[in-house]
């Protein structure tokens, strides 16, 4: 067994066991983790694995989360309905939104994702008679799947650890998978894999989409957690996270991101209880990685070890 | 009537605002192929060191030259200590300046506090300008002649000195302006400061209209993200021309349809990238 396997048996062993060993606000906070580490990680098939760096990555996350409420809020319908109605909504939102990002690639792909999810926040925060504007939906509840209320925090971290396992496996598989391949030889040479035979555009735009479904689903995940959605969840701000989430941890990895999401959801938390400074001290992350640590912290971590290695053979 | 004459008088009031942001974001993008994430933030910044100014300056107009280049001066700091570093490596550099767009709007709230700060309007415009039984606001007239100076001045200096051909030698092919000599590394410091005076110029010169709050600046970097994008990357026209588009477009639709005006905004945005990706004015990019 590589070490590498046993660290990841460790840490499922770890993740299954918590709600044993730790208490509620622990449990919650984990929760969180999750659905950051999903909203990441589905950026990250963009950024890391595309080389399109999205600015608007909320516009799903928040999307999904508002038409689950609404349909809920207006329409009356049952979880069973919303969930698969908001995933299917937000998915076509990416559809369109693809057609229009990747008329651009590099900073112009980036310009456009942040307009079109700005296009979205503010149709949330102005249209009020829908949306509720600045005070956002209110009245929402957990789904319970099988009789199994997830008002109850253990049985929302379950839920949300089997989602995220779900989701991180499937993209690890997309990522692998011939198709990713492609994707990558998209990324690195763009112009070979077009005289290869490759259609691009086309495998830029499936992965747009695919990227856009998960974030969906982590916007259900999000709405389904708080109860509650505000337009905050549309912000570039919401994007920001996302994206600082992807590079901290090391984007183009599988790991990365996760990672990366663990260390944002929990500096956030760790900083709101003490002082209301978040922000800044998320302005200084991204400079600091940026300049410091350009490739991530799992790509670093890793370097740091072959280094070490290298030094003390055997 | 005057609904109509009054709601034209705001849009190009609110266009000539935008000039002065989004020239400097597209003049720093067409060059430095940065896009400047912090334009917002120096705008706001810009504000925020007019309404303190004023309290020792006696003219707005002194104050918003003085604030200019204070907000040009932390622009300079950060192309040469940041930015600078960071060469080459295009999203590296915008997440910097994301990152130093919530630095300093995070700072300005820990320094002027969450309230709204009006500017006043200077006391010779206070009383509206009366032509043919309309009322015009005079302090939007005016603002109006500023950005219209101000694009003729750019275009000069573009187009008729020196430093403009420069310029323009830097962003058709960079390389070929090394080459024969050009300080290409001295002039991205040149033009970033340039970018970041107008922001904050502009800032102190909408406060009047806008005054400075939390938020502005996220509130004018997408419109001027929308400005660049329809105008064009790099094109001084395509910003004054995109400028008075989104002006008009933006006023009108949150006085006609306020629920959807965001929508609207960004429909003429989305025509232009549809059939004409680069822009109304953009050259064809690299």
């Amino acid at each position: 067994m590589s070490a590498e396997r046993a660290w990841l048996l460790a840490l499922g062993g770890a993740l299954v066991g918590l709600p044993w060993l730790a208490g509620e606000f622990y449990i919650n906070l984990v929760s969180q983790i999750f659905i950051a580490a999903i909203f990441a990680a589905s950026l990250n098939l963009l950024v890391g694995y595309a080389g399109l760096p999205s600015l608007g990555h909320a516009a799903y996350l928040g999307v999904a989360a508002y038409m689950s409420a609404l349909l809920h809020l207006h329409s009356g319908l049952a979880h069973w309905a919303t969930a698969p109605l908001a995933l299917a909504a937000t998915t076509l939102m990416a559809c369109v939104f693809g057609l229009i990002a990747l008329r651009a690639t590099g900073l112009g792909f980036l310009m456009l994702t942040l307009a079109l999810s700005q296009v979205m926040w503010g149709t949330a925060f102005r249209w009020v008679g829908l949306t509720e504007g600045d005070n956002g939906l209110r009245g929402l509840t957990r789904p319970a799947p099988f009789g199994i209320d997830l008002d109850d925090s253990t049985a929302f971290y379950y839920f949300a650890l089997a989602i995220t396992v779900a989701a991180v496996w499937l993209m690890a598989r997309f990522v692998a998978s011939p198709f990713g391949a492609a994707l990558k030889g998209t990324r690195d040479q763009p112009r070979r894999m077009s005289v290869l035979g490759h259609d691009v555009w086309l495998i830029r735009w499936i992965t747009f989409v695919y990227a856009g479904f998960w974030g969906a689903v982590s916007g259900l995940l999000f709405v389904y957690y708080n109860k509650y959605i505000h337009p905050a969840s549309l912000s570039l701000t919401s994007s920001a996270e996302g994206i600082l989430s992807v590079i901290a941890g090391g984007s183009g990895t599988l790991a990365g991101p996760l990672v990366g999401a663990a260390i944002i959801v929990i500096l956030k938390n760790l900083v709101s209880t003490y002082v209301d400074r978040w922000y800044m001290l998320m302005g200084f992350v991204f400079v600091v990685i940026v300049v410091f640590m350009p490739d991530g912290l799992v790509p670093g971590m890793r370097r740091l070890r072959a280094r070490w290695k290298t030094r003390n053979p055997g | 009537m005057q609904f109509w004459v009054i709601q034209t008088l705001n849009s190009l009031a609110l266009g000539g605002l935008l000039f002065l942001l989004a020239a400097g974001f597209s003049l720093i993008f067409g060059l430095m192929r940065i896009a400047n994430l912090t334009h917002g933030a120096l705008y706001m910044l810009g504000a925020y060191i007019g309404a303190s100014l004023l309290k020792f300056v006696p003219n707005l107009w002194l104050a918003a030259l003085l604030g200019g280049l204070l907000v040009a001066l932390c622009g300079g700091l950060f192309e040469r200590l940041i930015l600078r570093k960071l060469a080459g490596n295009e999203l590296g550099q915008v997440l910097v300046t994301l990152g130093m767009a919530y630095i300093i709007a995070d700072l300005c709230l820990v320094i002027w506090g969450g309230d709204p700060i009006p500017l006043p309007t200077p006391e010779a415009l206070e009383l509206p300008l009366e032509v043919a039984g309309f009322m015009f606001p005079s302090y939007r007239l005016a603002v109006v002649v500023i950005a219209v100076v101000t694009a003729v001045v750019l275009y000069v200096l573009m187009e008729r000195t020196r430093l403009g051909a420069m310029i323009r030698a830097g962003v058709d092919d960079m390389q070929m302006a090394r080459a024969v000599g050009i300080p290409v590394s001295r002039l991205f410091t040149t033009v970033f400061c340039l970018g970041a005076f107008l922001a904050g110029a502009g800032g102190i010169i909408g406060g009047p209209i806008m005054s400075a709050y939390p938020g502005l600046d996220f509130e004018m970097l997408p419109l001027a993200l929308v400005v660049v994008i329809l105008g064009g990357v790099g094109s001084l026209i395509g910003a004054f021309v995109g400028s008075f588009i989104i002006g008009f477009v933006y006023t009108f639709g949150i006085a006609l349809f306020p629920q959807l005006a965001y929508v609207i905004l960004f429909l003429p945005m989305i025509l232009v990238i549809a059939f004409r990706p680069r822009g109304l004015f953009g050259r064809s990019s690299t």
